[in-house]
């Protein structure tokens, strides 16, 4: 009675066929990575003599190191803040819930969809005009205003969650909000600070497009945007881009291997709530 | 979401809780506004502006929109954005109901955490990189074209990402490549909180594994359709690291999308209004083509 598709078969066939696919582009990029650089690889092949040194070549003319460095100047720089603001925000908020007020919650909603091209034009005058064009401050403190919408979002469907006997049983000790928020609300908050650290460091350690438009120099910029600057300028050595287009995604991907539990989770729930 | 209102303290007066809370949100709103509120006010101001970024602006009017909107390159650019959905949003969530549907029962235990993280590493990497690494599989010398040969498909390889007809197609594809395990996995996460009861009266009844799908799982998983749709637009419409390293728009205009006309019109033929109009463009169509989405698929409550 049982139709075909419902062997098991059929779905693990799928899966295995879907892991495949997606493992295969990095596959490709490391066969060409251990080409002879300045050789033009074929294809899926492993090379006859695997040229390793190919990585360490990358990682010096790349200035790799440095631009690791600067990728994590910029996420600490972004993240602990927005987590912090978005925090306050959405307690805020949380106790913001009568009727006219809302709208202030709306505004910061507006910004939910907003593409970063959008703004970007406007973004660059503004970012020169304070001075800080070319600068980590040019990456950092728009990133800050951009993830607020979702920082925010997301913090505040947290504190709205929380059980107001909490808030009224700390109100009735004599605690003031800022206390409150501090001694009772944080500690309870780790789960959801957790999860929007994880999604704001991906997004920042990948940011590609502030970069590009607002600092110059690869050394100052994130990882993704170096990465953009190391294409345009050994583009043509594909065994050379592959290594270091490898060693770039690596840091995130090891992390992703070490912490996937955590790291699937907020992803599936921030694009819930994305 | 539940909204109660907030409870009368007598201790604490209704103003100064509200004092207190605007102090909490302050921060938060400072910096959203000025490194996103007011760069929108400024976009829609540039956009009324002929202006090359250096010079003397001029007022303009509308005739920024008027050119986005006539404009046939522009036209043609905002067009090969709608383009990309299929592949960013129609293929993945078609196909990942499809297998999801068929692999309902198998996603536990370590093959299940196994299959999880391979998934996910697309969501994980800079896009740069999917671009950078799938420039290298479109490649003439690339794995695709070796694959083609190997099944006897000589006559279809051919330099993908520099082809009039395939490049936006394969530049899709690259979207698809990225968005399919999220919205899959999604989608299996959905599946697993539909009560086990439903499949199990189905099958009683004799239902075929289609009757299944169209009359128990697609209904029931309605809340994550939307959110897999909400997603993939979005990225489809204001797509541009992909773009950027894999074609740069190429060949001709047939792969540009509006995130890289904008860069382009404002940083490199300085035509700072038009660039801000295509923005505030762009920003708009992202609105009308989620807020019905959002709308049909939320859940009633």
């Amino acid at each position: 009675m049982n139709h075909w598709l419902r062997n098991p078969w059929i779905g693990r066939g799928l899966i295995v066929l879907l892991m495949a696919i997606t493992l295969l582009p990095f596959l490709s990029m490391l066969s060409a990575a251990l080409a002879p650089s300045g050789t033009y690889p074929v294809g899926l092949s492993w090379p006859s003599d695997p040229q390793w040194g190919n990585f360490a070549r990358a990682f010096e003319v790349a200035n790799m190191g440095q631009m690791m460095l600067s990728s994590l100047l910029i996420v600490a720089g972004v993240v602990p803040l927005a987590v912090i603001m978005a925090c306050l925000a959405g307690f805020g908020l949380s106790k913001l819930v009568t009727g006219r007020r809302k709208w202030l919650y709306l505004v910061f909603v507006l910004g939910l969809t907003l593409p970063f091209e959008s703004i970007i034009t406007p973004l660059y005058y503004e970012v020169r005009a304070l001075g800080l064009l070319n600068t980590r401050f040019a990456i950092i403190l728009p990133l800050l205003g951009l993830y607020m919408p979702f920082s925010v979002y997301w913090m505040r469907a947290h504190f709205i969650g929380v059980p107001k006997d909490l808030s009224e049983a700390a109100q009735l000790d004599g605690a003031d909000s800022w206390r409150e928020f501090w001694k009772i609300q944080m500690p309870l908050a780790r789960p959801s600070v957790m999860s929007l650290s994880i999604l704001l460091f991906l997004w920042t350690w990948n940011q590609f497009l502030l970069p590009v438009v607002l600092v110059q120099d690869p050394t100052k910029r994130t990882v993704a945007g170096a990465l953009g600057a190391f294409q345009g300028q050994w583009g043509t050595d594909v065994p050379l881009l592959c290594a270091g287009s490898l060693i770039i995604l690596a840091p995130t991907v090891i992390l992703f291997l070490i912490f996937q539990r955590q790291f699937v989770s907020a992803l599936l729930q921030g694009a819930v709530k994305g | 979401m539940t909204v109660t209102e907030t409870v009368q303290n007598p201790q604490a007066p209704a103003r100064k809780r509200i004092a207190a809370a605007w102090g909490f949100i302050l921060p938060a709103f400072a910096i959203y506004a000025a490194f996103v509120l007011l760069p929108m006010a400024i976009s829609v101001y540039y956009s009324l502006l002929n202006w090359d970024g250096i010079g003397q602006a001029s007022f303009a009017g509308l005739s920024n929109y008027w050119e986005v909107m006539t404009d046939s390159d522009l036209l043609q650019i905002i067009g090969n954005a709608f383009q990309l959905i299929i592949y960013f949003t129609a293929v993945p969530v078609v196909l990942g109901l499809l297998i999801a549907s068929v692999i309902r029962n198998q996603m536990s235990g370590r093959f299940g955490t196994v299959t999880r993280t391979i998934l996910f590493i697309p969501q994980v990497i800079p896009l740069v990189a999917a671009g950078i690494a799938w420039s290298w599989m479109y490649d003439f010398d690339g794995v695709v074209n070796q694959f083609l040969n190997l099944i006897g498909l000589e006559s279809w390889t051919r330099g993908w990402l520099g082809d009039f007809d395939y490049a936006l197609p394969a530049v899709g594809l690259i979207g698809t490549w990225v968005l399919l395990g999220l919205c899959l996995l999604l989608l299996v996460t959905g599946i697993a909180k539909i009560d086990p009861a439903l499949y199990e009266a189905a099958k009683l009844d004799g239902a075929t594994p289609w009757q299944e799908f169209r009359h128990v799982t697609l209904p029931s998983l309605r809340p994550e359709i939307g959110v897999c749709i909400t997603v993939t637009i979005i990225q489809a419409l204001s797509s541009f690291d992909v773009v950027y390293v894999s074609t740069g728009g190429g060949p001709g205009i047939e792969t540009t999308v509006p995130g890289l006309e904008i860069y382009r019109l404002a940083f490199a033929h300085r035509e700072v209004g038009l660039a801000s109009a295509l923005g505030v463009v762009l920003m708009i169509l992202v609105l009308v083509c989620i807020l019905p989405v959002q709308w049909l698929t939320r859940e009633k409550s």
